[in-house]
C-alpha cells in the first residue's frame, strides 16, 4: 500500500537559514505521527511543505501519493488542517461555521454537517455563537470544521494546548475514533502528556528528525543511556557536581530530588561517588523509567553543534 | 509594622474561602495551606476555580466570606504588605512591546517601590538568574515566546516577593523552554525561602511540585505529595500491548471490572475495580486467544497523576 505521507531528503533553507534539513520517512495509513519539537525547530514549516503551500529548496515529498510540487492543489483538496489559532468565527453559531467551511470546500451534502455535530458531540449547542464555547469545545469544533469534507489525511497543530486532562481525552478519542475509519493524522505537540497519545512520536530539533518510533520504543532504544533519580543534599551543589562529571549525559532538577542520564555502563556507584567526594549527602540513587521527556531532552542535548 | 513581620508558619493560607458571582460558586470552602519553602501544584478540571483562588490570594478580587493571609499578612484588610510579598505571573501577562528588557524591569520595579538606588542592581541580577542578561537592550516586542515567559517570570520576581503565584506558567510555551522554566522555579526554591502556587494543566508538570492539591467546584478535593496521590491507584493500573489496539481496547472495556480503559498511542492503560487486577490480566489472555488479539504483553505498573485526576473527577457527580 502507498503510504499516506512519504519524504525523502526533503529541505527547506531560507537565505542562509537551513529550516528544514533532509528529513526522510513515512506515514502509513491510520497511524497517529506526533511531531515534538521546540519552537522554530521546523515542524510547521515541514507540515507547509506537506500542505503544498511552501516549496521545498530540495527533497521530495508526497502526500495521498501526489508529488506536494506538481500537484498541491489535489493535495489541499484531500487534507485538512486544524491550525493552533484555529480560524472560528466567533459571532457566528457552531452551525453555521460548519456551513462555512462546508462551503470553501464545495462540500454540498447537509447530512454531513448533522453527521459532524454528532461525531464531535456538539449537536446540543448547534445554534450557540462560538464566542461563548469553552476552549475545548472550540478544539472539537475546529476539528470538525477541518474534515467536513472527510479528508484521509490531517494536520493538527497543538491540538490541546491549555485544556484539562479530560478534555484532552475527550480529543484524543474523537481522534481514535477518525483513525479507526481509516483517517491518518499528522500532529504537533510541545507537551508530553500529549505525544504519549501518538503511536509514533518524532522528534524534531534543528530541522532534523532525531528519532521517530513509537513512545514504548523511544523510552527504551533512543535514550543515549540510563536514567536515575538522584536524591541527594544540598541539592544545588548536586546538580553542579553530576552536571560537571565527564560522561553525565545530562542532569536536571525534578522536584526535589535530580533526573540524571548516565551512560549506560556507569554503575551507580560512579554517581553516588562523585557526590561523596564534595562532601554531598547521598540518600538514594535509584534506576528511573525513562519519560519522553528524558528522550526529548538528552536527544536535543547530544546533536552536534550546528557548522 | 514591626508586629506583622513574624514569619509565618504558612505562605499561603486560606480557611473556608468563598467567592460568588451571582449564583456561581467560583471557589467554595477553599482551605490552601502552602508551606515555606515548597512547590505546591494546583491542578483540576477547567472552571473549577484556579485562577480566581489566585486572584483571591494577591487581592485582585473580594472574597465573599472566609480569610486569606500571606506571609503572615491578612488580605484584603493589610493588602499591601501582602502585595509586597507576591510575585503573580498570570496566565496572559502583559509587557510593554516598545519598550527594552531592562525597562520593562525597571518599570515593574518602580510600580513595587523598590528604591531608585537598588532596581539597577536587583533588576541585572534577575536577569542574569534567568538567562536573559545579553538581551537587556532588546525590546520586548522582538522576543521569542520563551525569552517573554522569562521576561514575565523577572518581572514577578524583581521585588524579591517570598510567594510566587503561577498560573499556568508553561502554556504555550516550547519543551525546551518549560523545561528551563522548570529549573529556574526548582533552583528558587532550593536556594531560599520562596513558596510556589503554581495551577497547570499538564500531569507531568505536577508531579514535579512539593504537594498537588487537586481542585473541584472551587474546593481542595485531595492534596498530598505526588507519590502519596499516586499511592491511592496502587494496584490497579495494567498496561497492555498488542494489535489491533482499538479492537482489544473495545474487549477490556467489556469486563466488569475494568474501570477506565484508555488508548495512548501505543498501549492501553487500565484502571481496574480494587482486588481484580490480577484477575482481569487473566481475562485479557484469555480474551485475547478467544477474539484473536495478538497481546504482546499485560504489565502492572504504577499509577500516573493523570490516572489519579481521571478517577478524582469520576468519583464526583
Amino acid at each position: 500500500m502507498i503510504p499516506v505521507v512519504r519524504t525523502d531528503a526533503l529541505t527547506k533553507r531560507f537565505g542562509d537559514f537551513t529550516a528544514v534539513d533532509g528529513i526522510s520517512f513515512e506515514i502509513p495509513a491510520g497511524e497517529v505521527v506526533g511531531f515534538l519539537g521546540p519552537n522554530g525547530s521546523g515542524k510547521t514549516t515541514t507540515i507547509r511543505m506537506l500542505l503544498g503551500l511552501l516549496q521545498p529548496t530540495s527533497g521530495v515529498a508526497e502526500v495521498l501519493g501526489f508529488d506536494i510540487r506538481r500537484n498541491p492543489e489535489q493535495i489541499r483538496e484531500r487534507v485538512g488542517y486544524v491550525s493552533q489559532k484555529f480560524a472560528l468565527y466567533s459571532d457566528l453559531t457552531v452551525e453555521e461555521n460548519l456551513q462555512f467551511y462546508a462551503g470553501v470546500y464545495g462540500v454540498g451534502d447537509r447530512g454531513r454537517i448533522r453527521e459532524m455535530l454528532d461525531l464531535v458531540g456538539l449537536d446540543p449547542f448547534r445554534r450557540a455563537p462560538v464566542g461563548g464555547l469553552s476552549t475545548g469545545w472550540r478544539q472539537r469544533l475546529a476539528l470538525a470544521t477541518a474534515i467536513v469534507h472527510n479528508p484521509k489525511l490531517f494536520f493538527l497543530d497543538e491540538p490541546t494546548s491549555g485544556v484539562d486532562p479530560t478534555a484532552r481525552r475527550a480529543f484524543w478519542d474523537l481522534i481514535y475514533r477518525l483513525v479507526e475509519r481509516g483517517t491518518t493524522a499528522l500532529v504537533t505537540t510541545h507537551y508530553m502528556d500529549e505525544a504519549e497519545y501518538c503511536s509514533r512520536v518524532g522528534v524534531i530539533s534543528d530541522g532534523r528528525l532525531l528519532a521517530l518510533d513509537t513512545p514504548a520504543a523511544l523510552k527504551r532504544d533512543a535514550l543515549p543511556g540510563r536514567a536515575w533519580d538522584v536524591y541527594a543534599e544540598p541539592l544545588l551543589p548536586a546538580l553542579a557536581a553530576l552536571g560537571a562529571f565527564p560522561g553525565i549525559i545530562r542532569v536536571g532538577l525534578s522536584g526535589g530530588h535530580l533526573r540524571a542520564i548516565a551512560p549506560a555502563g556507569m554503575p551507580e556507584a560512579d554517581l553516588a561517588g562523585c557526590l561523596e567526594r564534595q562532601g554531598i549527602a547521598v540518600r538514594l540513587v535509584e534506576p528511573a523509567e525513562p519519560t519522553l521527556e528524558d528522550v526529548f531532552l538528552s536527544l536535543t542535548a547530544q546533536k552536534s553543534p550546528a557548522p | 509594622m514591626e508586629e506583622y513581620k513574624q514569619p509565618a508558619k504558612n505562605a499561603i493560607e486560606t480557611d473556608r474561602l468563598v467567592k460568588t458571582f451571582g449564583a456561581v460558586r467560583a471557589v467554595d470552602s477553599l482551605t490552601l495551606h502552602v508551606r515555606a519553602g515548597e512547590i505546591y501544584g494546583l491542578v483540576g478540571p477547567d472552571g473549577a476555580g484556579k485562577t480566581t483562588a489566585m486572584r483571591l490570594l494577591c487581592g485582585a478580587l473580594a472574597p465573599t466570606s472566609g480569610r486569606i493571609s500571606i506571609a503572615g499578612f491578612e488580605v484584603p484588610r493589610q493588602v499591601e504588605q501582602a502585595r509586597a510579598q507576591i510575585g503573580y505571573l498570570p496566565q496572559r501577562f502583559s509587557l510593554y512591546e516598545e519598550l527594552t528588557v531592562l525597562e520593562n524591569l525597571r518599570f515593574f520595579a518602580e510600580v513595587r517601590s523598590l528604591s531608585g538606588a537598588d532596581w539597577l542592581p536587583r533588576s541585572l541580577e534577575i536577569l542574569e538568574f534567568v538567562g536573559l542578561a545579553e538581551f537587556s537592550h532588546r525590546r520586548a516586542g522582538q522576543l521569542s515566546g520563551g525569552m517573554k515567559q522569562k521576561l514575565g517570570l523577572a518581572a514577578a520576581l524583581v521585588h524579591r516577593p517570598r510567594v510566587l503565584l503561577l498560573d499556568e506558567p508553561t502554556t504555550g510555551v516550547d519543551p525546551a523552554t518549560r523545561q528551563s522554566f522548570w529549573q529556574l522555579i526548582i533552583r528558587l526554591i532550593s536556594e531560599g525561602q520562596l513558596s510556589v502556587l503554581v495551577s497547570t494543566p499538564y500531569m507531568d508538570e505536577a508531579g514535579r511540585c512539593s504537594r498537588v492539591g487537586f481542585m473541584q467546584s472551587g474546593a481542595l478535593v485531595v492534596e498530598g505529595p505526588p507519590n502519596r496521590l499516586q499511592e491511592l491507584l496502587a494496584g490497579r493500573i495494567l498496561e497492555v500491548i498488542g494489535q489491533p489496539l482499538m479492537l482489544l481496547r473495545d474487549a477490556v472495556r467489556a469486563d466488569p471490572d475494568v474501570e477506565d480503559a484508555q488508548m495512548f498511542g501505543d498501549r492501553l492503560h487500565l484502571r481496574t475495580r480494587e482486588g481484580t487486577r490480577d484477575a482481569v490480566r487473566d481475562r485479557i489472555w484469555e480474551t485475547a486467544v478467544e477474539k484473536r488479539i495478538a497481546v504482546e504483553r499485560v504489565r502492572p505498573v504504577h499509577a500516573g497523576l493523570e490516572d489519579v485526576f481521571i478517577s478524582l473527577l469520576e468519583a464526583k457527580p
